[in-house]
């Protein structure tokens, strides 16, 4: 077991994890067939995944009473920026190699592109805001207010994770479930709470 | 025709170059050169060079074998080169129905003596944006249409590929698409001198993530027209059911299917495409550029009504 003082420190690593081994098979240049397609996927596919954990982190606490999971949870929303942000750069530096017009065009046209996109907009202000210096700025109430985005963050992610690929497959079917279950819970508990007579 | 490993692996990955990693790249040859893919038998007597070749460099073998659509073997890239190994191609059968004279089952060995084996070198596009040259062997559709000697009712032409269940964990799986999968051309179409049956590739045996061990190659077509591992072809008078046209109630692709970079799939553009081992896009061609060969098939229809 990790102490708590560890956690953070240990999860901080663990989460370049991915980041390394895709690195490694690059430069053993072992990306495939099309390494450009292979390592703009697999980015984007972490940068879900990094969604995915942050967004966990509060249902954990709230079923199994943890409390180890909301330290976790502004590091792998950091996380889920920073391979939003390597992805987002492979798509536009190495896959359309900076041609604006045709980016333009995608964005515009591309409901699977807008989708993306809109995912990394969403994701911007809550990287800038995660710090707690902001969170005392804007006033908690604001704040989480703000950092509900996160919820509309990781269903255009999901969306735009499925219509990449031409079905909806195993591997799309299980992080569309695993997102569906945690939004569950959130509105299992949120029901809960607004039940409970003396609230307000 | 064997590519040499030098050539392979310079051409391979400039985007390691591009990456200004060169001085790595050299270093990363010996790993990547582990892993080739199962060569198929010799085949003897191909003949070579075809008016329709194209002069382009072709894609590495290595590339062909390891990045395929092959839904029966899952819905990954890599997934068919992995599972594909599981598919029993002997005996093979292939089962010719409908509107023809004698409609009967033939056998793979019997129905590949029947013909000269020729070499086509041709651009494959495939709808997801990418392409490859590959050198198949094969021989034209016409020869085998030719000989089954079609009735007048016989517009279309059916083909079907093979269920392996117990052989195949895509057909178990969920991978969104029905099986058997399911294609049809034009029986002018099939009789185009473009249009090719493939039992090989590089001068070997269908690898079987290719289709093994009989496969449609129709190069102005998007790649998933060139139905893998053919166990029924079958002629009629309706436009025959595919699965792509089908699914998602025809929102996907049409039963044309011809390359087109002026329709778009439903999520991305089809106005360009990176060829496997570049780095830039390059654009897309009409038909894939085989318009002088086939655009007259199409003549007076709006192509982007028929896509």
């Amino acid at each position: 077991m990790v102490s708590r003082k560890a956690l953070v420190p240990a999860a901080f690593v663990a989460c370049l994890l991915p980041l390394a081994w895709l690195g490694g098979r690059y430069l053993r240049d072992d990306l495939g067939a099309n390494p450009i397609s292979e390592l703009e996927n697999r980015l984007g596919f972490y940068a879900l995944s990094m969604l995915l954990l942050s967004l966990a982190c509060t249902p954990a606490q709230l079923v199994f009473k943890w409390k180890w999971p909301l330290l976790l949870r502004k590091l792998f929303g950091d996380y889920a920026f920073f391979y939003a942000c390597l992805h987002l750069s492979t798509y536009v530096g190495i896959d359309q190699f900076f041609d604006w017009r045709e980016i333009g065009k995608d964005v515009v046209k591309r409901k699977f592109i807008t989708v993306g996109m809109a995912t990394w907009v969403l994701l911007l202000p809550l990287a800038v805001t995660s710090t707690q210096g902001w969170q005392k700025r804007l006033g908690f109430r604001k704040w989480k207010r703000l950092h509900r985005l996160t919820y509309v963050a990781g269903v255009t992610a999901l969306v735009h994770f499925i219509w990449r690929f031409k079905t909806l497959n195993t591997q799309t079917s299980i992080y569309a479930s695993i997102l569906v279950l945690l939004l569950t819970v959130r509105i299992v508990f949120w029901l809960r709470r607004r039940k409970e007579p003396n609230r307000k | 025709m064997k590519i040499t490993p030098k050539d392979l692996y310079l051409q391979r990955r400039r985007f390691l170059q591009l990456g200004a990693a060169g001085a790595v790249g050299l270093l990363a040859r010996g790993a990547a050169a582990a892993k080739g893919a199962v060569h198929g038998e010799k085949l003897a007597g191909v003949k070579p060079m075809s008016k329709f070749d194209t002069t382009e460099k072709k894609t590495p073998f290595e590339d062909i074998t390891s990045y395929n659509n092959f839904y029966e073997f899952g819905t990954d890239k890599e997934d068919p080169a992995a599972n594909a190994h599981k598919l029993v191609t002997k005996p093979w059968v292939i089962s010719v129905e409908g509107e023809v004279k004698k409609p009967r089952k033939y056998d793979f060995d019997e129905l590949v003596k029947m013909f000269p084996i020729e070499e086509r070198v041709y651009r494959m596009r495939c709808v997801e944006a990418w392409s490859m040259v590959i050198p198949w062997d094969g021989f034209p559709l016409a020869d085998l249409i030719r000989k089954l000697e079609p009735t007048s009712r016989a517009k279309y032409v059916a083909f079907e590929t093979v269920v392996q269940p117990e052989n195949m964990p895509g057909v178990k799986g969920f991978s969104g698409i029905g099986f058997p999968y399911l294609e049809g051309l034009r029986l002018d179409e099939a009789m185009n001198p473009l249009t090719l049956l493939a039992t090989g590739l590089y001068g070997e045996a269908l690898p079987k993530q290719d289709g093994a061990p009989l496969r449609l190659v129709t190069p102005w077509k998007y790649g998933f027209k060139g139905i893998k591992s053919i166990v029924k072809i079958k002629f009629q008078e309706t436009q025959p059911a595919t699965t792509w046209s089908q699914y998602g109630g025809g929102t996907e692709y049409g039963f044309y299917a011809n390359v087109n970079p002026d329709v778009d799939h439903p999520r991305w553009s089809q106005g360009r495409e990176r060829r496997i081992g570049e780095f830039l896009k390059r654009k897309t061609l009409p038909f894939n550029g085989y318009g002088d060969q086939v655009a007259s098939m199409y003549a007076g229809m709006d192509l982007k009504k028929f896509f």
